[in-house]
């Protein structure tokens, strides 16, 4: 059973539709046990850190994260889901998940630089992932957020985008695969990554 | 880099589209889906539905047509026309539109472009401007002001103090539309585009005047728009999105070219 965690950051709605597009058909819920019983995890959302987190907690969703990130279920976190996994965020200082080592940080503000960093861009791929592959050269996805993942270990950066900085937009480490950039609004290559990620066993990057 | 986005305006009117005469062949001419999907597939980065349904009470046809868009397209899409309050809102978001777009409801109450923004995001939370070229004075330092009812009724509001204003209570994108150069394809209204894409960090999208790819590689450059939105140029065949992204890209404008 594909679960999507429900924890009121944003629209879920697109990122169920897609998976359902997929033949899949996800569940969407706010409830812990039902994430314990997954045989995979979608983690999406938007918004901010600290409001996240604290929903996390009153649903006891967040040691059911760290529960299935234990037992090597696979799970994929999108945008706001590529950053609470992080130890800490920039955002009000507020502590995460801390599946991986790490904090979220702010995308620089200078003059001329458009924030949020909404639109297209590319992703550098910097490690063979089974969740990334069979993308070609030159493959764009969408983007729209403010503050991204930056993991303590190079290693477990996936992908690279550039937009002020060069900053880290897919991360991962064993069970756990993460995309700053939203795959459901991503066109076809989009669809890609989920279909990959519905069929991938969970061992991670090598 | 981030790539300029091409953005596609499809007007909705009792569930069909009202220009268009392309899509001869294997799609339903006036079906906003087959429309949208065909965008889609040639290589569109976002769509705009704008909803011209007067009778309020036909409003559910709306959020029906992006209930299907949402279903089978995978790019972002936002919905306007007609989102007066959180409700309007709510009801296009969950049908699964990105984003919303606020034009005349915002100016009357500024205070939904907050309330949005607290309850959905500001991602969600297009602010739309109608804006003419007015003489420059006291209340409209900067010579644009804003106005609705597609133009004829100014608001005494000036432009780059709206759209400053309009980031300051939450709205993360801007959709620009110059009501002097809408409809004369003729191109942008470049220092207006210019001026407001300077004063606010969030995006703004340019609208109004498309006739050729000259005029978006204009706004995307001195314009220094975000993404450019056109209707007529692609609605009617002139151009394809694939002849307008290659000007683009051999004039060294940044956008998607694979999809």
């Amino acid at each position: 059973m594909v679960v999507i965690i429900d924890y009121d950051a944003g629209n879920l709605t697109s990122v169920e539709r897609s998976l359902r597009a997929l033949g899949e058909a996800p569940l969407v819920t706010p409830e812990a046990e039902t994430v314990l019983r997954a045989s995979r995890v979608v983690f999406p959302g938007v918004g901010a850190a600290g409001a996240a987190m604290a929903t996390l907690k009153s649903r006891g969703l967040d040691e059911a994260l760290q529960g299935v990130f234990a037992r090597g279920i696979p799970i994929l976190g999108i945008c706001l889901g590529a950053q609470i996994i992080l130890e800490a965020s920039e955002e009000n200082d507020a502590p995460c998940l801390g599946l991986l080592p790490g904090r979220t940080r702010a995308l620089p503000r200078r003059a001329g630089l458009k924030i949020p960093h909404m639109g297209w861009n590319r992703v550098r791929f910097l490690r063979e992932h089974p969740v990334f592959r069979g993308l070609p050269e030159g493959a764009e996805f969408y983007f729209v957020h403010s503050y991204f993942p930056d993991p303590a270990d190079p290693a477990l950066v996936l992908g690279a985008t550039h937009h002020g900085v060069d900053f880290p937009s897919a991360v991962g480490g064993r069970n756990l695969v993460a995309t700053q950039f939203h795959p459901e609004k991503s066109g076809r290559f989009g669809l890609q990554i989920l279909k990959n990620f519905l069929a991938w066993d969970g061992a991670g990057a090598q | 880099m981030l790539s300029k986005r091409l953005i596609i305006c499809l007007d909705v009117r009792d569930g069909r589209t009202t220009k268009g005469i392309r899509f001869l062949d294997n799609v339903d001419v006036g079906d906003p889906v087959a429309m949208a999907r065909q965008y889609y597939e040639e290589g569109c980065d976002e769509l705009v539905f704008y909803d011209i349904t007067a009778s309020s009470d036909r409003r559910d046809i709306m959020i029906d047509v992006v209930r299907r868009v949402a279903a089978q397209i995978f790019i972002p899409f936002s919905v306007g026309g007609g989102i007066r309050t959180l409700d309007d809102m709510r009801a296009v978001l969950l049908a699964g539109a990105e984003k919303v777009s606020v034009n005349s409801a915002a100016v009357k109450n500024p205070k939904i472009i907050a309330a949005g923004a607290r309850d959905f995001g500001s991602q969600c939370i297009v602010l739309g401007m109608d804006v003419k070229q007015v003489e420059a004075g006291a209340a409209i330092p900067s010579g644009y002001e804003v106005v609705i009812n597609g133009g004829r009724t100014p608001m005494g509001l000036d432009a780059l103090w709206w759209a400053q204003e309009g980031e300051r209570l939450g709205a993360g994108e801007i959709c620009l539309n110059s009501i002097d150069a809408d409809g004369t394809q003729t191109g942008y209204e470049l220092t207006l585009t210019r001026i407001i894409s300077q004063a606010v960090s969030i995006p703004v999208i340019a609208s109004g005047g498309a006739g050729t790819p000259e005029h978006l590689a204009q706004v995307l450059t001195a314009g220094q728009a975000d993404a450019a939105l056109i209707a007529s140029m692609v609605h009617y065949g002139a151009y394809s999105i694939k002849d307008i992204k290659d000007y683009l890209h051999q004039r060294g404008i940044p956008v998607r070219l694979v999809w």
